[in-house]
């Protein structure tokens, strides 16, 4: 099957394609360079006019998993304010703060999503997040496992364990759980919230282990970057939500000493102390040490208005924000000497002072930080506003008056406390398809994904060249997975699985020794059961796995 | 070697199996409810309709046609592995089904109390490791013979030992034997009926709180009892409060749960305290996870709309069929001979394990194979969190839950 793209104008970062107009051929589920003329086109899609840009990839996004299985559970009002109906084509579910898998999957393909990664992976509850994502469906999926409060990473560094096993181990976990990267979540934090620890700076210790979460970073990103894990190590920090947290993640930046780190949802933890509330933007601060350090990436987490429902593994935090649940339910778990969770409904206010300004602050962060190959778009769905308020986002960064016109809707001091009206920076399309395609794929060491290029995967996607981003980027003219047609005019037209993306690094196998004897005095799961086979991700055909080369 | 056992929502990952010529024997490990289930021999059985001997196809066709003449199918029973659960869903989906598991009395219990208040919660490792003080609340565990080798009396332990922890028990008929510790410490035993657990529960908590507390007797237990157990609570470094909704068997029994969760979110203001739950077995906790992950909702959902409707009450197997607002019901039995389905007036599907001794005579009757025995799959711990992997243990002619469902569904 031979297509051709005729006309379309393009956007494609990796090779410095910047709204030229081009014509893209797709074969077979590839980008083919231009076939010999004798060689007849089976379909051709006329898109003069059009902007086409690689398929979205959505690098942090809370999809799968006991948490939000059971921030699913706990909300059947919102659910049934978002009811989804089957279709010929597609099953039934529901949507807004806690979609099903299956609508989630289709909701994003409906906006141009491909590809999207699951930033929490806890190691043992590793086989369910799979089983969650493979029953996703249109889009890729892969997952960050979570390490750093495990009992048997602590005992190591507080045994001074020398940097190859450490790295043995961090290797085994990716390979146990089918992972692609490392995420540490309050670095030993969720461990000290067990001990009855309630808050853990990055220079204080753990009261059992004795060691910090700045050991614990750079143990981490040490590992992941010798293991040649392509993406660095992805960091939520210490102290999220905390007025002055800005100090934390700026001594953050410096504690990782050069090496490639990704801070995660930085609009949590970029919080002053100024003014008389006691809380104020640290942004500016923090966008300076990113332009600066060209080591560190992040995406934002933006803050958008509205009910959601806040999931994460930081049980020590979620368990001090549970005061403002809303509606008042929340969960914490400890889990399986491995990590925690924590699950509360929050309702993010624009006449409320704090929500106004957190709003005003992942803007802020947006607009000052220069390199969009280092920044990347998110709302840490579903924790700062569910995925489907992306085209609003967007807009929000393309057209400086619109946002103007929202900044005047919010909490007027916090709109007085914010330098954002100041700021004049618009993004390009071409910023855009960086932040959102070509940038993660980099990140991720996803080499055929998030360009346009001969030899990558056909995943694209075909905006209508609206004036009003939002809808522009809500509802895309086409998509293609693997070059198949799969959503047109912002509906789906065939269903596909997508795959699943691992890696496989080298490690010493023979750590699997002292795990073993571990596992089998201290855990309730036998050694060999808590891997994951490849066959246990591929059965029922929901999903194939694709192994990323290390670097 | 490291078997996993699908017969309780512990599943236990030790047992160790030996297959001589499809005969299956649990050589290490696993309780003696099990050894005679794994023992069990494969008997020939035959699909049928009303009784009458047919072959697979000729049943799936009959099955296809009842539930395609269906306006209101119930898919009850649920006892079945996450595969056959996700191929539940497709059918139910497609058919515009009711689902509901034949455990849900207890699940939905907790459902209400995670809708309404939500909870802290711990996981068996946890436990093992951490836990100084176990309260067991209207139930004796006797339902999950390994729980106290695997977790209260285990040997190693990294933070806490297991020789210190303090057991209580609240409520009334309580086997307490297994409380004993290994060096022959008594569990402390507060006996009372199961409906006044919840006001035992509410006392504790209004000591902790501070509250002056009038009656000198609460549930016929002294005030300094509790009192006294009070403060325990309060100095347990990581205390447990198990309980297991099916045992908490009266009208609103969610209303104790709510109270243990209260006051277990009271407590972890200020030192660390967590419940923990015994799920019932049959796959109900995949199931219900399942169902939340592909609908949005856990148990006890409706898709006649065409979208999912979650109503505990409403769409119970129990009420459906009294009121006679379902026409045709698939029961699915794949773990245990010993859950009969209701005998209702209305086109039945039965798919059950071949040993299955019916009463009655359904339209269909399938046998099938057994997760974790017959073939590979996935069950998800009482624990809400933990997965384990099943293996196929001996060969079987039976088809998977899954496999017939999902020829069923091509057939409609």
């Amino acid at each position: 099957m031979l297509i051709k793209l005729s006309g379309g104008t393009v956007y494609d970062p990796v090779h410095g394609i910047n709204g030229e107009q081009r014509d893209i051929y797709l074969q077979d589920g590839y980008i083919s360079r231009k076939p010999a003329s004798s060689i007849k086109i089976d379909k051709t899609y006329d898109l003069n006019g059009k902007i086409i840009m690689a398929g979205a990839i959505d690098i942090h996004t809370h999809i799968g998993g006991g948490k939000v299985n059971i921030a699913r559970m706990m909300l059947p009002e919102d659910h049934r304010a978002d009811l989804v109906s089957k279709t010929k084509l597609t099953r039934s579910g529901c949507g807004h703060a806690a979609p099903s898998t299956l609508t989630a999957g289709y909701r994003y393909a409906e906006m141009g999503y491909t590809a999207c990664f699951e930033p929490a992976m806890l190691p043992s509850n590793a086989r369910q997040a799979h089983m969650e994502m493979a029953d996703t469906p249109m889009v890729d999926k892969g997952a960050y496992a979570m390490l750093g409060s495990d009992d048997f990473f602590l005992r190591m560094l507080a045994a001074k364990k020398d940097r190859e096993a450490i790295s043995d181990y961090v290797g085994w976990t990716i390979n146990a759980t089918q992972a692609i990267a490392i995420k540490v979540v309050n670095p030993g934090g969720i461990n000290a919230f067990k001990f009855n620890q309630r808050r853990l700076d990055l220079d204080e210790q753990n009261e059992h282990y004795g060691v910090s979460p700045r050991e614990i970073i750079k143990s981490l990103a040490r590992a992941v970057r010798e293991l040649g894990v392509p993406h660095p190590l992805h960091l939520h920090g210490c102290n999220l939500g905390v007025p002055g947290n800005m100090q934390t993640t700026l001594d953050t930046i410096n504690a990782v000493e050069g090496m490639p780190l990704h801070l995660t949802h930085v609009q949590f933890h970029s919080y002053g102390t100024e003014g008389d509330r006691k809380f104020s933007s640290g942004a500016a601060q923090i966008a300076d040490a990113v332009n600066s350090n060209s080591n560190i990436s992040i995406d934002v987490g933006q803050v958008l208005f509205g009910q959601t429902v806040t999931a994460s593994g930081d049980t020590m935090m979620q368990y001090s924000g549970h005061w403002h649940a809303h509606p008042k339910k929340w969960v914490i778990m400890d889990i399986e000497c491995d990590a925690g969770c924590g699950v509360v409904p929050f309702k993010y206010r624009d006449k409320n002072f704090v929500n106004a300004l957190q709003w005003a602050i992942g803007l802020e962060l947006f607009l000052l930080i220069n390199d969009p190959w280092r920044i990347f778009l998110t709302t840490d769905h579903p924790n700062g506003a569910p995925f489907t308020s992306y085209p609003h986002l967007i807009r929000l960064l393309m057209d400086r008056s619109f946002r103007n016109d929202m900044l005047a809707t919010i909490n007027k001091n916090a709109a007085a406390a914010s330098e954002l009206s100041s700021i004049d920076r618009e993004y390009t399309l071409y910023e855009i398809a960086t932040m959102t395609r070509a940038a993660p794929a980099r990140s991720l060491g996803l080499k055929n994904r998030g360009h346009l290029g001969g030899g990558a995967i056909a995943d694209i996607t075909v905006y209508n060249n609206l004036k009003n981003k939002e809808k522009m980027f809500e509802k895309p003219l086409y998509v293609f997975k693997n070059g198949v047609e799969i959503v047109k005019n912002g509906k789906i037209v065939k269903v596909v699985t997508g795959s699943t993306h691992t890696l496989r690094p080298d490690y010493d196998k023979s750590i699997e020794k002292s795990l073993k004897k571990y596992f089998d005095r201290y855990m309730t799961v036998k050694l060999g059961n808590f891997k994951i086979d490849d066959d246990e991700i591929v059965e029922h055909g929901n999903s194939n796995i694709i192994v990323q080369p290390c670097t | 070697m490291d078997v996993a056992c699908p017969f309780c929502s512990l599943i236990c990952d030790d047992l160790v199996i030996q297959n001589k010529e499809g005969k299956l024997t649990v050589k290490e490990n696993g309780c003696a409810k099990v050894k005679a289930h794994f023992a069990q021999p494969l008997p020939d059985v035959k699909p049928a309709l009303k009784g009458k001997s047919c072959s697979i196809d000729e049943a799936l066709e009959a099955a296809a046609k009842i539930l395609k003449q269906s306006s209101q199918p119930l898919i009850a029973g649920l006892g079945t592995d996450i595969g056959g659960m996700r191929s539940v869903m497709h059918l139910a989906d497609n058919i515009g089904a009711t689902i509901d598991h034949m455990h849900s009395d207890g699940a939905i219990r907790n459902t209400l109390v995670l809708q309404d208040l939500g909870w802290v919660m711990t996981t068996m490792s946890e436990i093992k490791n951490r836990a100084d003080f176990i309260i067991f609340a209207g139930t004796d565990a006797s339902n999950y013979p390994r729980l106290f080798e695997r977790i209260i009396w285990n040997k190693d332990s990294l933070f806490s030992s297991a020789k210190k922890r303090k057991l209580v028990y609240i409520g009334d008929k309580l086997n307490t034997s297994k409380g004993k510790s290994p060096e022959g410490k008594l569990p402390t035993v507060l006996k009372c009926e199961q409906e006044e657990i919840n006001e035992i529960i509410s006392v504790l908590h209004a000591i902790i709180a501070g509250n002056k507390i009038q009656p000198p007797k609460i549930a016929g237990i002294s005030l300094a009892i509790l009192q006294k157990l009070a403060k325990q609570m309060e100095e347990a470094k990581y205390g447990v409060i198990v309980w297991a909704p099916g045992e908490l068997n009266f009208p609103h029994a969610e209303l104790t749960i709510q109270s243990i969760c209260e006051l277990v979110k009271y407590l972890t203001r200020t030192t660390r305290f967590a419940g923990f739950t015994l799920a019932g077995g049959d796959g109900v906790m995949s199931a219900n996870n399942v169902s939340a992950w592909q609908s949005g909702f856990p148990l006890r959902v409706n898709f006649s709309k065409g979208f999912p409707r979650h109503d505990v009450g409403r769409n119970s197997t129990k009420s459906l069929l009294k009121n006679k607002e379902v026409d045709a019901l698939v029961w699915i039995s794949s773990f245990s001979s010993n859950t009969k389905p209701p005998k209702a007036k209305i086109p039945t599907v039965v798919l059950a394990i071949p040993e299955t001794k019916l009463d009655f005579k359904p339209d269909v009757f399938i046998p099938v194979a057994t997760p974790g025995v017959d073939h590979s799959g996935q069950l998800i711990r009482t624990d809400n969190v933990v997965s384990l992997p099943l293996k196929k243990l001996r060969d079987s002619k039976y088809l998977s839950v899954s496999d017939i469902l999902n020829r069923i569904i091509k057939l409609i």
